[in-house]
């Protein structure tokens, strides 16, 4: 392998890697606030794409991306308020139904609103052959919209969370449940916040994404088999973790093309999955401590 | 107990000769081939809700159990070992008897595992892979549990559709019929095949089949087995604690699940005269699930109910281009408003006339 083709294939990973992060941050975020997976994370990223190619019909680009987002939120909101708010201390086996229910749904309405065939957003600068050359190393334009919009999301929500009275709430609410009630915070306003945010991020990552890998009514589910894994390898709830192994997904599966079939290339991720969860399913970077205090 | 279990076996036999009965005198024989097939998934299912609803674990996977079994005992009839004579190992089976050679249509010699040999090749390879699959898988629970079997099924589906052997896109055609019973005397042979002049007789084999997994299953549930199962799907620390080995309750029930899909792998496989790599996608096992659920998860004749009845009107193409779509709903819908299912719902609104509780 020369030096040249390792850097093409390094970056291939850390871009796709980084998008695996965000979903996988998805994930964590719903997980911290209800202890719930949400199946349907996969569907957000799917639905930001394919709502943007839409709108670029009457819009820019940009305006295109943030309606997408903003109706991707409203979605996620929709989906909480209507399924999910009301139900009284649901148990786990409950709510992975539920969101496996939902992600179906919502998979067949994109099929009858958009059909099967495969579209994608242009390119944000230039077009599928631009490049930037590094001496010997091409790299497309896109690579760094997708490793930037998708820092700026990760860099972003951590401030959010730190330093705005909302984004505090929300960790009170994940932190303790009750004793966020008892201090007078709306729990459940702070879950359909997360759906929105989730729901946000997921579909922003999506548009980013969307001329590189292309959109299809169906391509949530092995994005979110991969952004689990992510979650999983990272320890659920800790998007640090997250990030860093998101990389290491994405870059291992760039490099593998090199050495196994590319209809396998699902089975990588997912067979990573399964070693993680038997050998250590509080993740590389999780501790068990606090995985114990979650309820699975 | 045992007799209303009895009682309602005979019913459900009545009523399975009694619609062949009614098939035959309206000339509406063409239902009995979707009853065939809804008979087979029936029995995956019902396999599945002991797994779901008395052992408390969900399973994403068992679409994948179905496609082993399905897969292999269509690749052992189908692929032509002539070329491998010289093999010992085809040498030996053989001699064993397990090969059957005969005639392509081209006339070239064709050499094939025999359909018996298949079948048990294959429910014993899906058995044994459960049994390695389901050590490490069933000590995970919620979340885990449903990715790992998710993930588990996805492979299965990879390796169907990437695999030359399992014919890639395509799936395998032309399975040859399975040849259950030669003919004795005046009596034909008994085989399980498309042939439209087999269907009547494809019809009792199928459910004849659903019998005998659904005694076997209930069976199963009132001995001590279902006692402790029952116990460990209500708290399985507590199972724990008064000396239930619960992992190898659960390991069990799991492995016979997955010999129950195998064998309607097996034998849709030989009925449809094929199988492709769609029997082993997500959606068919998110698909069981929502039967299981809607049947009442911990509610085996429920279950039989609703696997039959909606995969009846879903192979009958009543759905249409929302046949997904409705599965979805179904979940959802029977996990928002009715959890213990449809038909406990039902009966408990309309007999006792009190709300149906919380689940346990």
């Amino acid at each position: 392998m020369t030096l040249a083709l390792f850097f093409q294939y390094l970056f291939a990973g850390i871009s796709y890697g980084v998008i695996y992060a965000v979903v996988a941050i998805g994930f964590n975020i719903i997980y911290n606030t209800t202890g719930i997976i949400n199946f349907a994370q996969g569907e957000f990223v799917m639905l930001g794409g394919m709502i943007s190619i839409s709108l670029l019909h009457f819009f820019p680009l940009p305006v295109a991306i943030a309606l997408a987002v903003v109706i991707t939120m409203l979605v996620g909101a929709l989906i909480e308020i209507v399924f999910i708010r009301w139900l009284d201390r649901p148990s786990v086996l409950r709510m992975i139904i539920i969101t496996i229910g939902l992600s179906i749904l919502i998979r067949e309405a994109a099929l009858h609103i958009w059909g099967d065939s495969i579209r994608s957003l242009p390119y944000f600068v230039g077009n599928e052959l631009t490049t930037v050359s590094f001496g010997p190393v091409r790299i497309s334009p896109q690579v760094f919209w997708v490793v930037g919009v998708c820092g700026i999301t990760v860099v972003g929500l951590s401030l959010f969370f730190k330093l705005t009275s909302v984004g505090r709430e929300m960790r009170a609410c994940s932190a303790n449940r009750t004793a966020a009630i008892l201090c007078g915070i709306n729990t459940r306003n702070m879950v359909t916040l997360s759906f929105m945010l989730s729901a946000g991020i997921g579909a922003l990552a999506g548009c980013v994404m969307s001329p590189i890998t292309y959109t299809q009514y169906d391509s949530g589910t092995s994005l979110a088999i991969k952004g689990f894994t992510v979650a999983i390898l990272g320890g659920l709830g800790n998007s640090m973790g997250a990030v860093a192994a998101g990389i290491l997904l994405g870059i291992i599966e760039a490099f593998s093309v090199a050495f196994v079939p590319l209809a396998f290339q699902d089975a990588i991720s997912i067979t990573i999955l399964l070693i993680i969860l038997f050998v250590r399913p509080n993740g590389i970077f999780g501790s068990s401590d606090a995985a114990r205090l979650k309820e699975f | 107990m045992r007799d209303s279990k009895l009682l309602k076996i005979a019913l459900l036999i009545a009523l399975v000769i009694g619609i062949q009965a009614v098939t035959t005198v309206t000339g509406t024989q063409y239902y009995l081939t979707q009853l065939t097939m809804s008979a087979y998934y029936a029995l995956l299912v019902i396999g599945l809700a002991v797994v779901m609803g008395y052992a408390g674990q969900i399973s994403l996977g068992h679409a994948g159990f179905f496609a082993i079994g399905g897969y292999l005992s269509a690749a052992l009839t189908t692929h032509n070992l002539v070329g491998l004579q010289a093999n010992p190992v085809i040498h030996g089976l053989g001699n064993l008897g397990m090969l059957v050679s005969g005639q392509d249509i081209y006339g070239e010699q064709l050499l094939v595992v025999t359909p018996w040999a298949a079948c048990i090749f294959a429910v014993l390879m899906a058995a044994i892979i459960a049994l390695v699959i389901g050590i490490p898988v069933l000590k995970l629970k919620g979340h885990y549990l449903a990715m790992a079997t998710l993930g588990f099924g996805i492979i299965i589906y990879r390796i169907g559709l990437a695999t030359e052997y399992f014919g890639e896109a395509d799936g395998i055609s032309e399975v040859p019929g399975f040849t259950l019973l030669p003919a004795i005397g005046s009596f034909g042979p008994i085989s399980v095949s498309g042939d439209f002049g087999l269907r009547v007789e494809n019809y009792y084999v199928a459910w004849g089949l659903l019998v005998i997994g659904l005694w076997l299953l209930l069976n199963l549930i009132d001995s001590r087995v279902g006692r402790a199962l029952r116990a460990i799907h209500g708290s399985e620390e507590a199972a724990e604690a008064i000396g239930i080995n619960t992992a190898g309750f659960k390991l069990k029930v799991f492995v016979l699940s997955a010999v129950y899909a195998a064998f309607a792998g097996v034998f849709l496989t030989h009925y449809n005269g094929g199988i492709g790599p769609s029997e082993a996608s997500v959606m068919k096992s998110v698909r069981y699930v929502a039967l299981v659920a809607v049947g009442g998860m911990a509610n085996v004749w429920g279950t039989l109910i609703m696997g039959v009845g909606l995969t009846f009107l879903s192979l009958r193409g009543v759905f249409g281009s929302y046949d997904d779509a409705v599965f979805g709903a179904i979940l959802i819908v029977v996990m928002l408003f009715a959890p213990d299912g449809i038909l406990s719902m039902n009966v408990k609104a309309l007999f006792a006339g009190r709300r149906t509780t919380d689940e346990h």
